[in-house]
């Protein structure tokens, strides 16, 4: 039934969306090939920048910087994602309750907070109680601001599933967890992913906060380049992003070929 | 299971990933793009120290990381002069006597006794140079001699003219153009630094400190003021630029690498700022941020590039300020009058 | 007929009632804990006195408000009147954030429907390609941007080329720039919350409405989008209230010529003002106008059985 999900325009649309996207990734990619290190004149065709990413002298930092933010930026999605479902499940099907315009300000609070009042308060306050900044600082700071991006998505597509189903379930003897294990979370499965998604850039690309929370020594890769962007992206950081893009391409395709071997087995 | 023996171990990793450290850490606190990694790499080869540096883009975002907690976390920051004025008064500074460092008497006569830090007991001469502005030759040809280029431009530079992001720099080369002191309380100077500015704001096609040498070079700005080094640098990367030392004056400015109060390392500090004393490696920090030194013996290790540039050579009799900190109530008036023009 | 086509049952239906307290508890705990607490600390600076070039001395003075309300001439001596300034900062910065909201909406949404409408299994792929650009720095992607958008950049050297103009369109460094800025740095904020409503939507209703005679546009506007909505709400949250206080495209590619909320906080905190109990006053009065348009959602929401 083409006809009721076809509207005209619509793709169009959608493939300039994709063009606008890219468009400024792909001078990043066709620069780091740049043999000139301005990013405004071009000097020819050249792998060096590469080669200085894996072997210049600020290797080991990127490599390190690089693992902190891919690996903060898995578990705080995962944490994040896990506590917002919980809390939507509490919002959309918990029935009325007082509190519930507050708790919806409170999981709304990191998103109205501006960025450089949440660094500058966040770390006044753990230095103030004590803890150390480190590692942990920033992945607790990442998974609090995390929880509004996963939030808002689930809660969305939850308001759009009935409850119909899982009374069925429920009717013929399943378990609450049963219940929502098996009836709930795959209907809400489109919505965990686009929240899962979003917390995770999220989460890779903070500055400022990680900036302020992070202790001596300590970075991810948004702080690791950001002076070397600054002043004009330097080639070797272009050749990185172009590396992290060329990575997710390839994690695309991967798990879109085997999804597709999965189908076709069924 | 498999996922909680996944996530612990990536908790894991961060930890596993410190090596054992021979002769301690040290931790800087420094201006991006400034120091050469290389230099970094030496200073461990030579005393086994693990060195991590964390950047900021500005004194006053430094100060307020400090301010907000980072205190005692870092050894070493590296202030511009007036900023050190202000650490010290704050008292984040820590002391150091001269005869903990060997190449102490390296430093330039010059920059020894200086007002913001009399007798170096907090500080070492780091790297120095002037902001004022530069001019692309391809589109005026004219006199750049002056502080009008910027505050009241002509024609063919309307419009095409960056200026800095930066109250500080830009209050104090305004004040300079129209013949105030910097921190003045009269009223009528200050109303008439006032209208002036907001006269010369239409002509600006931006603000920016950290694009002020890619708008030179890509075009997007005919003029802009500059800091010495980034002009070296855009002439570098093949902007037809000239420099400007302009006759009613242009900012001088010194970073100065500070030791800081409570820091976790402070041999390894004092030992580092010695390090940087040395000629060839004041040199090679020259030759990387296209500055000036603030020991003296560097020449022999200078790039030629540099030591003949016109942007380290100011003509003589050429006056350059240091940007001053003013007192509170006077400091009011600046921020009103900055607000009033980026409003 | 315009009006609502609400599902036969209701989605809410208090089933996880019992529930609510261990399920709310983290969010509370994670959330209330480490920034709650400290955006509180925050509030309670906005009432402070500003201690010189940064941080605060604990008298309590409403200092911090009269600068922002009340103004009193350049040198502070003259007699009181309303201060517009601030005002006009906040209501440029609601105006760039709203046209990007805006933007994103228009191009967002059907994004989000061609994407839900294709076959299953391709649909992550296409959320994946979404969000892949965001594996690359933003300001990263922001400078590239900036650099495509200058009068002797490619785009302008595209648009020449093509015959479509004569001279170049100077973009940069006006709104213009700013508001294609935000709305690039938001936009899957935007496409995916209305993706994961959309995929949910029985298209069944479509062909009612097809049935009937409906015209394709009439039954996306009386059919779809009031069943879509809170897709979109959430979308538009997530979009509006961030780019409020965004700073980062508004001044790379606005030229930072006039401050915006974003900028002005920063200034304060991380600039030569210095002023931590304005920047923290100027951020309480920003979360409160927002808060209350949240809240005010959330309550009418709430009446019609969603949130």
């Amino acid at each position: 039934m083409k006809g009721v999900r076809h509207y005209p325009g619509f793709m169009a649309l959608t493939v300039l969306c994709l063009l606008i996207l890219y468009v400024p990734l792909i001078v990043v990619a066709v620069y780091s090939f740049n043999a000139s290190t301005s990013i405004t004149s071009w000097g020819g065709l050249s792998m060096r920048w590469y080669v200085d990413v894996f072997t210049g002298p600020e290797a080991p930092r990127f490599a390190q910087a690089a693992w902190n933010s891919l690996t903060i930026a898995l578990i705080a999605a995962t944490t994040s994602t896990a506590i917002a479902t919980a809390a939507a499940l509490a919002m959309v099907r918990g029935g009325a309750f007082r509190g519930r315009g507050l708790t919806f300000g409170l999981i709304n609070l990191p998103l109205m907070v501006p960025e450089i009042v949440t660094a500058v308060a966040c770390l006044i306050f753990f230095t103030t109680v004590g803890l150390t900044t480190g590692y942990m600082t920033i992945l607790v700071a990442h998974i609090t601001f995390c929880i509004p991006f996963a939030y808002l998505p689930i809660s969305a597509r939850l308001s759009g599933i009935e409850a119909v189903y899982e009374q069925a379930a429920r009717d013929l003897y399943a378990s609450p967890w049963d219940a929502f294990r098996l009836i709930l979370l795959p209907l809400l499965a489109p919505g965990i992913l686009s929240g899962y998604l979003l917390a995770f850039i999220i989460s890779l690309d903070d500055f400022l906060i990680t900036n302020f929370v992070k202790g001596a020594g300590m970075e991810t890769l948004p702080t690791a380049i950001f002076g070397s962007v600054k002043q004009g992206i330097k080639p070797n950081i272009m050749a990185i992003s172009t590396m992290m893009l060329g990575v997710s391409v390839l994690f695309v395709t991967l798990s879109y070929v085997i999804n597709r071997k999965g189908r076709a087995t069924v | 299971m498999k996922k909680l023996l996944l996530l612990t171990t990536l908790l894991a990793s961060p930890i596993l990933a410190n090596p054992a450290l021979a002769e301690g850490e040290l931790k800087v606190y420094h201006w991006f793009e400034y120091i050469p990694q290389e230099l970094v790499d030496k200073f461990t080869a030579e005393t086994g120290i693990a060195v991590t540096i964390d950047t900021y883009d500005s004194n006053e975002s430094m100060l307020a990381a400090l301010k907000a907690g980072k205190l005692g976390q870092y050894d070493v920051a590296v202030p511009g002069d007036y900023m050190v004025q202000i650490m010290r008064g704050e008292g984040l500074l820590g002391e150091f006597k001269p005869e903990e460092m060997a190449n102490f008497a390296n430093i330039d006569a010059a920059w020894l006794d200086v007002p913001f830090d009399p007798g170096r007991k907090h500080s070492i001469p780091y790297q120095w140079g002037s902001t004022a502005f530069s001019v692309n030759r391809d589109v005026y040809k004219g006199d750049i001699n002056s502080l009008g280029i910027i505050f009241n431009p002509p024609d063919e530079l309307k419009g095409k003219i960056n200026v800095l992001d930066s109250q500080g720099e830009v209050l104090a080369l305004g004040s300079m153009y129209l013949g105030i002191p910097q921190c003045s309380t009269d009223r009528a100077q200050l109303q008439a630094l006032n209208d002036m500015l907001l006269a010369a704001k239409p002509h600006w096609a931006s603000f920016g400190s950290d694009i002020a040498k890619d708008v030179l070079v890509s075009g997007d700005a005919a003029a802009g003021m500059i800091y010495n080094g980034f002009s070296s640098k855009a002439r570098a990367e093949g902007a037809n630029v000239e420099y400007a030392f302009p006759k009613e004056g242009y900012v001088v400015w010194m970073d100065n690498m500070v030791l800081l109060k409570d820091a976790p390392n402070r041999d390894n500090a004092v030992k580092f700022m010695d390090f940087l004393l040395k000629p060839e490696n004041a040199a090679a920090i020259t030759n990387y941020a296209a500055y000036n030194a603030g020991v003296g013996g560097v020449a022999e290790f200078l790039d030629d590039a540099i030591k003949t540039s016109p942007e380290n050579n100011p003509p003589a009799g050429q006056k350059g300020e240091f940007v001053q900190a003013c007192d509170q109530e006077t400091q009011a008036l600046y921020d009103a009058i900055w607000t009033n023009l980026k409003k | 007929m315009a009006g609502a086509v609400t599902p036969v049952s209701a989605s809410s239906d208090g089933s996880y009632g019992r529930a609510r307290l261990p399920l709310l508890l983290p969010t509370w705990a994670v959330i209330g804990v480490f920034l709650a607490l400290p955006v509180l600390l925050m509030a309670v600076y906005s009432f402070l006195t500003k201690e010189f070039r940064g941080g605060v001395e604990w008298t309590f003075t409403l200092a911090a408000y009269d600068q922002f309300f009340v103004t009193r001439g350049l040198f502070g001596d003259e007699p009181a009147q309303i201060e517009w300034t601030y005002i006009s900062i906040f209501w440029r910065s609601i105006w760039q954030a709203g046209v990007a909201t805006a933007l994103c909406l228009l191009i967002g949404f059907p994004t989000a429907w061609f994407i839900a409408t294709r076959p299953e299994n391709t649909r992550p792929v296409w959320l994946f390609l979404i969000t892949i650009p965001y594996w690359v720095n933003l300001l990263i992607r922001t400078v590239s941007l900036r650099f495509i958008l200058r009068d002797q950049g490619p785009m302008n050297d595209f648009l020449i080329g093509a015959g479509l103009l004569n001279e170049p369109i100077s973009i940069l460094n006006t709104n213009v720039a700013v508001q294609l800025g935000l709305f690039y740095s938001y936009l899957p904020f935007m496409v995916l919350p209305i993706y994961a409503a959309v995929e949910r939507y029985n298209f069944a209703y479509s062909e009612a409405a097809a049935d009937l005679y409906a015209s394709r546009w009439r039954t996306l506007r009386e059919v779809v989008l009031p069943i879509v909505k809170p897709g979109i709400v959430a979308g538009c949250i997530l979009v509006f209230v961030p780019a409020l206080g965004a700073f980062l495209a508004p001044d790379l590619l606005g030229g930072a010529k006039t401050f915006m909320i974003g900028s002005l906080i920063d200034e304060q905190f991380r600039g030569s003002q210095g002023n931590w109990p304005f920047g923290a006053a100027i951020s309480v009065i920003l979360m409160t106008l927002v808060l209350i348009v949240l809240m005010g959602y959330a309550r009418a929401a709430a009446k019609g059985g969603r949130a």
